[in-house]
């Protein structure tokens, strides 16, 4: 017996025999080899006993009165389910037409008669090899099985979680932004986001993380909280990119970063911003002349350079009411045909070129990816937003939860801003803050940054560095405008922008004077204010803003200095 | 894929040759051969001549691969980029950080 494999684990075996002197030999065999023996003289019997006892190996004779072998083996392998029991059928039989439908019954393998003791052993080894396997198969699949559902349960709670937040914003409720995004984009590291300045500009933001997953998901919610805290605020792209940046550079580990368009949409200004790190480009669409201006990739990622290092500079495009812009995310450019062919950016052009309908250009894109691909990747984000009139100015209301009782009342303050400052800071969220100390002016803080927002600008852009809005009376120099704005800022060493601030009492509310000079030219007020109210000019649409929103007005100083009051009544 | 490397005689020269995808499978293998190179490489080369495809997550690569070699004092050239591979740093900016041939 030297020969025989050894018995790794006991069995309980099952033999099928309706003879009783081979029953005996079998078994006595069997139990030599140190299993456990279970027996059946028919093939009902076995059934029976294998649904009772459950062995792990079933010898089956295959000529057996009442029920045959063949038959049994069936109903065994039913009952056995998924779990494997191998089944080796015991056979005199030498045609090979009884031995295929020995397998075909669902057998495994089987044994000649008369029995050789070393070959059976070998082949009950060999079964509880396979039925191990089977056994491990099976448990690792349930395991995945498991694992994948508390997976896709950790991604619906994070996802609910993340919408509440990502949502936050006016992503649903602003009438002119369309959107089109895969429901699990988050967790393949696509973010979009959008919210009202107190001015109510615009912002969006279109990201995408580096990696798929969870690790991808994580870094979107510090980056929501910086877009969302400091677009209310009132900070400018620049600003707000920089935080963003530096809190990823902060967090998040060497390899992964967010490429990211970043967007100022402003119907007051007519005009976006933008800023484009790693994005592919999206764009400005012109509604009167069809014309697309790409809006190109200037920048690293975020989250790639230190906060020494980052580049915060955007560009101005020019925008008329009804004009769209277009952002999309890598996924609508990589989605690849059976040859690995990327569908690209010609032929999203060709889609742009073949759209009649403005409002189905998303129906159009996926119909387009959905021809090149057969289906859609679940990593397509694309949203377009129109410029439209009217948006209207929001109080920043949430903000604040205070009650109003230590509202000061009766005060004063000046601020003088020089160079250096006005190169590399906004001074304008900081003073919205401030002024919002005052209860009162909660309900109008819309309209008071808007002014503030207003006159800083026309003290820097107009004054201190001197530029002429007229150049903005046409696309071409609109963008000069800004690139000159760019170059002497960068070049600035002296020169001051002042805001004197006076809130005093008064028997029903109070009333705020908001003085702002600058160290420029001045202009001739008596001229620029002669101009008609012109909505859809490119130019001068700060100072008739002005005009409506504050009760007074009023230059001094040839131009160089200029008030606005603002008033409320007692508290409800 | 796959990721070789040659040492130059001198061993100031590490070049690493990408082959078929960059993508995330080939993280440990792309880490393992600038990993253990002692003394470290004065210059790093990143051959992307046989390089079919390449992700986000390659980028990322590239990104630890230059904090490894110093970070801002590192010097990586990344050469022989297909127009597809171009295409992709090019929308990255990566020409910033990477001396790009």
């Amino acid at each position: 017996m030297s020969v025989q494999a050894p018995v790794l684990e006991a069995l309980t075996i099952l033999i099928a025999e309706d003879s009783a002197a081979d029953l005996l030999l079998l078994s006595t065999i069997v139990r030599r080899q140190g299993h456990q023996v279970l027996t059946a003289t028919n093939g009902a019997e076995a059934v029976e006993v294998f649904t009772r006892e459950r062995p792990h190996l079933v010898l089956m004779d295959a000529l057996m009165p009442v029920m045959d072998g063949f038959e049994a083996a069936r109903r065994i392998k039913q009952l056995a389910g998924e779990a494997l029991v191998p089944l080796i059928f015991l056979t005199s039989l030498r045609e090979s037409e009884a031995l295929a439908q020995c397998l075909d019954a669902g057998g495994d393998d089987f044994l000649a008669k008369p029995y050789n003791p070393v070959i059976l052993a070998a082949k009950i080894n060999a079964m509880d090899r396979l039925r191990r396997l089977q056994a491990t198969v099976l448990q690792q699949r349930d395991l995945i099985a498991k694992h994948h559902e508390y997976l896709l349960h950790e991604q619906r709670v994070a996802k609910a979680v993340f919408d509440k937040v990502a949502h936050s914003g006016c992503i649903n409720a602003a009438p002119n932004i369309r959107y089109l995004q895969s429901p699990y984009a988050l967790f393949n590291g696509d973010l979009l986001l959008a919210a009202y300045t107190p001015s109510g500009d615009m912002h969006v933001l279109l990201g995408d993380f580096t990696g798929h997953g969870l690790p991808a998901a994580v870094g979107a919610m510090p980056l929501a909280e910086v877009f969302y805290g400091m677009t209310a605020k009132g900070y400018g792209l620049a600003q707000t990119l920089r935080e963003m940046n530096a809190k990823l550079k902060r967090i998040l580990p060497a390899d992964m970063f967010c490429c990211a368009t970043l967007l100022c949409l402003s119907t007051q200004r007519r005009a976006v911003e933008v800023w484009n790190g790693g994005m592919p480009e999206g764009y400005v669409h012109e509604v009167a002349t069809g014309k697309r201006t790409p809006l190109m990739s200037r920048h690293l990622p975020l989250g790639v350079l230190s906060a020494e290092q980052f580049d915060d500079s955007t560009e101005v495009w020019p925008m008329a009411l009804g004009d769209r812009v277009f952002l999309l995310s890598d996924g609508v450019l990589d989605t690849a045909d059976t040859n690995e062919q990327l569908f690209g950016a010609e032929r999203l052009l060709q889609v742009f070129a073949a759209n009649r309908e403005p409002d189905r250009l998303f129906e159009d894109i996926e119909q387009a990816l959905a021809a090149f691909r057969g289906e859609v990747r679940d990593d397509v984000s694309m949203v377009e937003i129109t410029l439209q009139a009217g948006q209207s100015l929001r109080a920043t209301g949430p903000l604040y939860a205070d009650s109003g009782q230590s509202c000061p009342l009766d005060w004063s303050v000046s601020f003088e801003f020089r160079a250096d400052t006005l190169k590399r800071y906004n001074p304008l969220p900081y003073l919205l803050q401030l002024l919002l100390e005052i209860h009162g002016l909660r309900e109008q803080s819309g309209a008071l940054y808007s002014v503030m927002a207003e006159l800083y600008s026309n003290a820097l852009e107009h004054g201190v560095l001197g530029l002429d809005s007229r150049l903005k009376r046409d696309a071409e120099g609109f963008a000069q405008y800004y690139r000159l704005r760019n170059e002497r800022l960068a070049q600035l060493d002296t020169g001051f922008v002042r805001v004197h601030v006076q809130v005093v009492p008064t028997d029903t509310g109070g009333t705020l004077s908001l003085r702002v000079e600058d160290s420029g030219q001045g202009f001739d007020v008596e001229q620029i204010l002669a101009r008609p109210l012109d909505i859809d000019r490119l130019s001068g649409r700060g100072l008739s803003l002005v005009r409506q929103l504050s009760s007074t007005v009023g230059w001094s100083d040839g131009g160089r200095s200029v008030c606005v009051e603002f008033c409320w009544g007692a508290l409800a | 894929m796959s990721v070789e490397k040659k040492v130059s005689m001198d061993g100031k020269t590490l070049t690493i040759v990408i082959k078929g995808r960059f993508d995330f499978s080939s993280h440990q293998d792309f880490r393992n051969v600038y990993e253990d190179v002692y003394p470290k490489p004065e210059t790093v080369v990143v051959d992307l001549k046989e390089t079919t495809y390449m992700d986000s997550s390659a980028l990322g690569m590239l990104l630890l691969l230059r904090d490894h070699a110093g970070g801002d004092k590192a010097y990586i050239r990344v050469v022989n980029s297909s127009s597809d591979v171009r295409k992709i740093l090019a929308i990255s900016n990566f020409d910033k950080l990477f001396d790009i041939e």
